[in-house]
């Protein structure tokens, strides 16, 4: 009896070391996760050996995991802090961005809202809490509800950038960790107001024009949108030609990458 | 008695007993086995101790390097917590505040209720359905806590917008109601268990001397039992103020004291929330890192206090059975 539960254990363990396929890393934003998890479902479909795994939790968390090297590839919705990029240089890591897809940042507020459009100096009042009712913008009368990204989201920090031009948000603006959550959250609250990524856009939250600019595919595309970013795949030094990682990471440039771009709602770099 | 032949062979009792004598080295290997018995379980044991230990131990060593560069007095009594700004400010007054805010809160829903269901429980409900009923409401609390947190984003604070007419439905409130449902399971039973302790006697003295069910329950039994329901309130509290998925989804996390101090509907952020939402994102070794470790200090700190105090009442409570 002890003899079997010795060969089973045995035959267990030796199961879990016999995979030795090539494995891709991928950790970062969870706005770029979309675009990896495409491109990995379609790698997956040439290459069966291939195993891809696609963490979600951040794009601080992304550059952490690059500079740990617990990852080949970090998706990252922002460039690398300057604290980063140092501490990935001390780590012997050299980060090599690669922009795979442009992305606009949109605002959006509930259906039902009157309101249409915003300058980017209103919604920076609203975050600030300078404006804290809808009727000064245009709207009915009602409070504001303040939806924003966690600190540690590259949307946020696109947000903060480009809209809050650095200013400190108010302290009665609730924060919601992902863009999902956003979305859930500007949608069943009549008086909110969030901002999530173009992707995230449907018909159950309505997206405001800032400065009078639309978002969408063309606005974005050109930068004429305002609050438009790139978005990047940071890999260590750049991959070395024709391994998966480089073939991963150029992905972008062929006509199926920018396809699969398209259709998660993303803006494709090139006019395919 | 029927005869039956012994078919066992006899063989000489020397060769089967060991012998009364240990010879030297007999006695020396019992002696190390047994020390060395003693050592490694006891080592064993100072592990879990050990362990315990260290978290105090390696939290306050990261928060070390906070606490030195920034001032305590800012960090617990402003309220400005913006720790990526250019120029980063600590103020961990709002969080502390929105923890004790939705602690304080879920306890007003849940004691009363806890305490009730302890007592139905324990005096007025028959064996039979007591002991299908406990475990059931033990069952409550192996629910993972993220399921509450989606019924509290999902259900409870589009309820809360369209019924009750609030702004915004992930406030104070609603993190207090699921903190009071998950509380509810531990001080039931801790609670229930101390009031069935206390034995048929009591009660039988009570009515013998003439009371009613209710003058006896409300005059007689809580307030013998009080110990125990004390400890059972600060276990339940305890629960409270740890939980961290359900406060993160459902409390609204903004970082302020709501504007007239009684207006829970207003969003809040605790302690537990900030170091789970801002930790994933933050270089090791910054500010934000060592000022997040601080928050985790007080939040360890609270906690011990009030564990403290629950071993307090407890052993009160073991103590006043034991007479």
């Amino acid at each position: 009896m002890r003899k079997i539960i010795y060969c089973l254990t045995a035959i267990m363990l030796l199961a879990g070391s016999s995979v030795s396929a090539e494995t891709l890393q991928l950790e970062g934003s969870t706005t770029v996760g979309p675009i990896a998890d495409a491109f990995a479902e379609y790698f997956k479909s040439i290459y069966p050996d291939l195993q891809i795994t696609v963490k979600k939790t951040g794009s601080g968390d992304g550059a952490a995991a690059l500079v740990d090297g617990r990852c080949d590839i970090a998706n990252m919705s922002r460039f690398m802090k300057a604290k980063e990029f140092e501490k990935a240089v001390t780590n012997g890591i050299f980060p090599v961005a690669h922009v795979v897809a442009m992305d606009g940042v949109c605002v959006v507020v509930h259906p039902s809202n009157p309101v249409k459009k915003l300058t980017k100096a209103q919604v920076r009042d609203i975050y600030m809490g300078k404006v804290r009712n809808w009727s000064q913008v245009g709207g009915a009368n009602m409070p504001i509800v303040v939806v924003s990204r966690d600190t540690s989201s590259g949307t946020y920090e696109t947000f903060h950038g480009l809209v809050m031009e650095k200013k400190e948000m108010a302290p009665h603006v609730e924060y919601v960790n992902a863009n999902p959550q956003a979305h859930a959250r500007v949608r069943t609250t009549r008086g909110a107001i969030g901002y999530v990524g173009l992707g995230f856009v449907d018909s159950s939250v309505k997206a405001l024009e800032i400065d009078g600019i639309m978002p969408s595919r063309k606005t974005i595309a050109s930068g004429v949108y305002p609050v438009t970013r790139p978005l990047y795949m940071f890999t260590n030094g750049y991959p070395k030609l024709g391994s998966m990682i480089h073939k991963f990471c150029t992905f972008y440039l062929t006509e199926r990458g920018q396809e699969l771009v398209e259709e998660k709602g993303f803006v494709p770099l090139t006019n395919y | 008695m029927s005869q039956r032949k012994l078919n066992i062979a006899l063989e000489p009792a020397a060769a089967k007993y060991r012998p009364l004598a240990l010879t030297p080295s007999e006695d020396l290997k019992g002696y190390i086995a047994s020390h060395l018995g003693r050592a490694i379980l006891f080592f064993i044991t100072c592990s879990s101790v050990l362990a315990v230990l260290l978290i105090f131990f390696f939290v306050i060593r990261e928060a070390f390097g906070f606490l030195t560069h920034f001032s305590l007095l800012e960090f617990l009594t402003k309220t400005g917590w913006y720790p990526e700004a250019q120029e980063p400010k600590f103020g961990a007054l709002a969080l502390i505040a929105g923890s004790v805010y939705v602690t304080v809160a879920s306890l007003f829903f849940s004691v009363p209720v806890g305490i009730l269901a302890a007592v139905f429980l324990s005096d007025i409900v028959s064996f039979k359905i007591r002991g299908f009923v406990k475990p059931v409401i033990e069952l409550l609390a192996a629910i993972p806590s993220v399921a509450y947190g989606f019924f509290a984003v999902l259900v409870l604070a589009p309820f809360m917008q369209k019924k009750l007419g609030f702004p915004t439905g992930t406030n104070a409130l609603n993190a207090s109601v699921i903190l009071a449902v998950m509380a509810l399971p531990t001080i039931i039973s801790v609670a229930e268990d101390s009031i069935s302790a206390l034995g048929r006697e009591l009660r039988e003295a009570s009515y013998s001397l003439g009371a009613t069910r209710m003058e006896t329950i409300f005059g007689v039994v809580i307030p013998a039992a009080h110990s125990g329901i004390i400890a059972a309130v600060v276990l339940g509290m305890m629960r409270a103020i740890g939980e961290t998925m359900v406060v993160w989804m459902a409390s609204g996390n903004a970082s302020q004291i709501p504007h007239p101090w009684w207006d829970i509907s207003q969003s809040v952020r605790t302690m537990t929330a900030t170091i789970a939402g801002d930790m994933g994102e933050t270089v090791k070794g910054s500010d934000h890192y060592s000022a997040l470790f601080s928050v985790g200090v007080m939040l360890l700190i609270m906690t011990f206090f009030l564990n403290l105090v629950s071993e307090y009442f407890l052993t009160r409570a073991k103590k006043a059975l034991g007479k």
